[in-house]
């Protein structure tokens, strides 16, 4: 009977090493992602007994954990809640969103970075304290943004984003409305449920991030793209003459609903030299031009300039900002007025002007300037990346000057500031249904020469009659807010 | 046995100072981690700590001393491992006494205690494990009896959906862990009368030997009982490692892989037509594969145990949290079935992996007794004893760790439970005296009376 037996001992072993397989790979290859489940309780009380590290802005904490006396023993406390809580996130007892959550390992102190401090800790007994983060966001940008759009009448619906064209910095990222992430880090969980439900429930969205998060038709700032396209086909340049008129009939209609006109903005008859086009913002010029270049054309300078991909790798969710990629000749039309089924996130825009700034070259957007250790020492720096060549040099420089000359002489000039050359563009969107009113856009960038800033600002709604609802005359201040916070640093 | 017979000047050394020396490093381990229990949870050493490591010592020293008596030559492995196993065992069954205000520690010491008592009887009256064999059938039918007894309205107790407890006075019981004891004793005496006849009869199909038709009796009444179990009693776990057992110890006795393969098929049979008639087995298959959509769910059924056990493993990583600074009561029943889990989330997967290690050795000590037997009863025990433990670490560990779907079981002498663990303390003094016969220098030259024609054909081989 021996024989057997040793076959029996095999297969004893067998299921030995079976198990201490399964064991190793749940309790090794598979912990970090059980770890780091949100769902995961054991993880969230024990963030929850321990100083979780800071969200820095400058040298200030947006976000802290403070000593408690009750059976959490620290409290995380948001500064300035309503300002900062569409970055900063949330940190509750259920859940986390925001920076809160895509750097909770920092925070939480199980970065593999943190490794020595660690150590450290457990050396010294310790209790381990999170690493700190801080965030490329420029406090008075912040502000301007913020106080801007908060400043416009009536509950606003809107965001603001600014990059640093050169690095691709966030510089600014306000969305409204918002919410006080402190109620939602209560240690009375009870509240912090009923506020989440509330938040949940209301119609506002206040948990949305729009910078990220919300994608609308972006109107007449998508011509900037559809700008692009059509000097990069090496058919224009700044100087051309472009189609005008006062209408445009889209190409395979016929009567009302396939015709273009400009709302009354001088378009000139034929041909019209490009400035006045952009100046006035043609909607017969830039349908014309689309229709011109083709759907591919377009669709290969939309994805060029980072749509239908994702791109923010340190704040999620993101919303993936679209342009069509099936389109017949008179979608094209639409689709290079920014109507049809293009969609943009405020950021996408930001990106969009950002790139032009940069002499054609996107940045990767990113909103993690440096993770540092509880003692405030850099563990390390984020090193900016390029994203894609959208245009050439040339063709960003041309595009700079058309901007300009919307700014100086056209329907971007609230955006104007004494003494700098500033480059915008303005867009009010159709929404598509009769109940909803337009949407205010306004992008731009200074100094045109040496850009420093990048602005994107999107209103969706505000208490605004709805003839009145101009991207140029709503978002045109507070970009130039923006944009001076930061050339005045 | 061409050992014994190759091998005739060998003589076994007793080696009992060597069991006094690991049962001194298991008795550390054991009041080790009761204090640091102590230590983690309340943050000082427990103030019982001289009486509860006392009594262990005492539990323990006392086992020794009979096993130095009654069985000198047995084998000097087995003792020491269960010992830290179980001190083991009850230090964390203490730190979660401590977290949930319960005393389940206090009895598993008392149940341990009459384990004991049991182990050093079952040494004393069996001093000869082949005695046994005159119980062959009375113990199945005790067995089977044992196994239908909670079905038995009045005596059987439901506890949480599985009925295989009964109600004596204030306790409950679980007979299967004593039937599992009964019914590989039963087995043996049986299998080793009719090994012949199950071996040598029989056709060859496709290169394996299958057994005769009327041969397939046994076999098939085994797989009618182990459906029955599943089937009225909801247990899948008993119902599989009953059935395991058999078929190996089938398999051993007839050295006929047919068996395994006529046996592994009518078990995937059985198991693919309970799954499809039975809810409670999809339930529990739906939730090995997809346990995170059963978590918090709103309606049974809940994959909540499970889950908080990966949640807890992967959080207790490579060394643990320690004792006191994880959170295994998140687990329920964490001090019975899914003890793993605690001890992968605070003492880590070194943990884990010591545990496991100390049941392979207690299975590779059965083993090699029964290699080393003289008779094939003894083999025959000792190897089912070996295949008892093994099913039932694998089916319980693998069934929490998610290897496997969930299936009930107790995890030997580390769960709470007084059945199980008393029951597991009686295998390891059957083992051991199995062991001792083996290991036993041969009295006189007549030869091991049991197979001389085994014994002839070795000689002729020399």
């Amino acid at each position: 009977m021996n024989k057997p037996i040793r076959t029996i001992s095999l297969f004893c072993l067998f299921l030995f090493v079976a198990l201490m397989l399964n064991a190793t790979y749940l309790q090794f290859w598979k912990a970090d992602d059980l770890n780091n489940d949100a769902r995961n309780r054991r993880v969230i009380e024990e963030s929850y007994s321990r100083e979780r590290g800071a969200i820095l802005v400058g040298r200030d904490p947006v976000a802290e954990s403070v000593p408690s006396d009750d059976r959490f023993e620290f409290q995380r406390t948001y500064a300035e809640p309503f300002r900062y809580a569409p970055i900063t996130g949330y940190f509750s007892y259920f859940s986390q969103t925001g920076v809160e959550r895509s750097q909770n390992q920092v925070l939480s102190g199980e970065d593999p970075r943190l490794f020595v401090t660690k150590l450290v800790d457990l050396v010294t007994n310790d209790p381990n304290k999170g690493g700190s983060v801080q965030l490329t966001i420029d406090p008075e940008a912040q502000d301007a943004a913020f106080e801007g759009l908060d400043a416009l009448p009536g509950d606003v619906e809107g965001s603001v984003v600014a990059l640093d064209p050169s690095t691709g910095k966030i510089l600014a990222m306000v969305s409204l409305p918002s919410y006080d992430p402190n109620k939602l880090a209560s240690h009375d969980l009870d509240q912090v449920s009923d506020t989440y439900d509330k938040l949940l429930a209301d119609d506002s969205e206040p948990l949305l991030n729009r910078g990220i998060q919300t994608t609308l038709p972006p109107g007449s700032t998508f011509k900037l793209v559809t700008a692009a396209a059509a000097i990069e086909s090496g058919a224009y340049t700044a100087d051309s003459m472009v189609p005008g008129g006062d209408t445009y009939q889209l190409p395979q209609t016929s009567g009302e609903s396939g015709l273009i006109d400009n709302e009354g903005r001088d378009c000139g008859t034929d041909k019209i030299p490009f400035e006045q086009a952009m100046e006035n913002s043609c909607n017969t010029t830039f349908a014309a031009l689309a229709v011109e270049v083709g759907a591919e054309a377009m669709i290969k300078q939309a994805e060029a300039f980072g749509f239908n991909t994702t791109y923010l790798e340190d704040l999620r969710p993101q919303a993936e900002s679209n342009f069509p990629t099936e389109m017949n000749p008179p979608q094209t039309g639409q689709s290079g007025i920014g109507q049809f089924e293009v969609r943009s996130t405020p950021l996408q825009m930001a990106m969009v002007v950002a790139g032009l700034a940069n002499g054609g070259v996107v940045k990767r957007p990113y909103i993690v300037d440096e993770v540092q250790s509880a003692d405030l020492s850099t563990l390390e720096k984020t090193e900016d990346s390029d994203l894609s060549q959208a245009v050439s040099s040339s063709t960003a420089a041309d595009l700079t000057q058309l901007l300009v000359s919307t700014v100086d002489n056209g329907t971007a000039s609230p955006a104007a500031i004494p003494g700098v050359s500033v480059a915008g563009k303005t867009g009010t969107a159709q929404s598509g249904q009769d109940d909803v009113p337009p949407y205010a856009w306004f992008v731009s960038f200074a100094p045109a020469e040496d850009p420093e800033v990048a602005v994107a600002v999107m209103i969706e709604s505000a208490d605004i009659p709805r003839g009145e609802i101009a991207g140029g005359q709503l978002g045109g201040p507070i970009a130039k807010a923006v944009m001076e916070a930061i050339l005045d640093d | 046995m061409s050992q014994s017979s190759a091998l005739m000047g060998f003589v076994h050394r007793r080696r009992r100072g060597a069991e006094l020396f690991l049962l001194i490093l298991a008795l550390a381990v054991g009041i080790g981690a009761y204090a640091a229990v102590g230590i983690g949870v309340e943050g000082h050493v427990p103030v019982d700590i001289l009486g509860y490591g006392g009594w262990l010592a005492a539990l323990l020293v006392g086992a020794h001393v009979a096993v130095r008596l009654v069985a000198p030559y047995a084998d000097p492995v087995l003792l020491p491992v269960v010992a830290a196993l179980n001190g083991l065992g009850l230090a964390v069954i203490h730190r979660l006494d401590l977290a949930e205000d319960t005393t389940f520690a206090r009895q598993q010491l008392t149940w341990m205690t009459l384990g004991v008592v049991l182990f050093v009887g079952a040494l004393v009256v069996l001093r000869d494990h082949r005695v046994l064999t005159r119980f062959t059938y009375t113990f199945g039918l005790l067995a089977i009896v044992l196994l239908l007894l909670p079905m038995v309205p009045g005596v059987g107790k439901t506890i949480n959906g599985a009925k295989i407890w009964i109600g004596v006075g204030p306790f409950s019981f679980q007979p299967g862990e004593v039937a599992k004891v009964l019914l590989v004793v039963a087995f043996a005496g049986y299998l080793v009368l009719h090994r012949d006849a199950l071996a040598l009869a029989g056709r060859r199909v496709l290169f394996i030997d299958l057994p005769r038709g009327r041969d397939l009796g046994p076999i098939l009444a085994m797989w009618l009982v182990s459906l029955g179990i599943l089937v009225f009693q909801r247990d899948l776990g008993s119902s599989l490692l009953f059935f395991g057992l058999f078929l190996v110890m089938l398999y051993v006795a007839t050295e006929r892989p047919g068996w395994l393969v006529v046996g592994s098929g009518l078990f995937l049979s059985g198991a693919f037509v309970a799954w499809r008639l039975f809810s409670h087995v999809q339930d529990r298959v739906d939730i090995w594969l997809h346990p995170f959509d059963y978590y918090n769910a709103p309606r049974p059924p809940y994959s909540d145990q499970i889950v908080e056990t990966m949640f807890g493993m992967g959080w207790g990583g490579l060394i643990g949290r320690g004792f006191g600074e994880g959170d295994p009561t998140r687990i329920t029943y964490a001090e019975a079935d899914f003890i793993m889990g605690a001890i992968g989330e605070e003492l880590g997967l070194t943990g884990v992996i010591a545990v496991l290690v100390l049941y392979g050795l207690i299975v590779e000590r059965a083993l090699r007794a029964a290699l080393i037997s003289r008779d094939g009863f003894g083999k025959l025990v000792a190897v089912g004893l070996a295949g008892v433990v093994t099913l039932q670490v694998f089916v319980v560990v693998g069934g929490v760790t998610r290897l496997i779907p969930l299936t009930g079981l107790t995890t030997p002498f580390l769960s709470y439970g007084g059945s199980s663990l008393v029951a597991n303390w009686v295998i390891i003094a059957l083992l051991l005296r199995i062991s001792d016969q083996a290991r036993r220098p041969v009295p006189d030259l007549s030869g091991p009376s049991e197979a001389p024609d085994e014994q002839s054909t070795q000689v002729i081989k020399l």
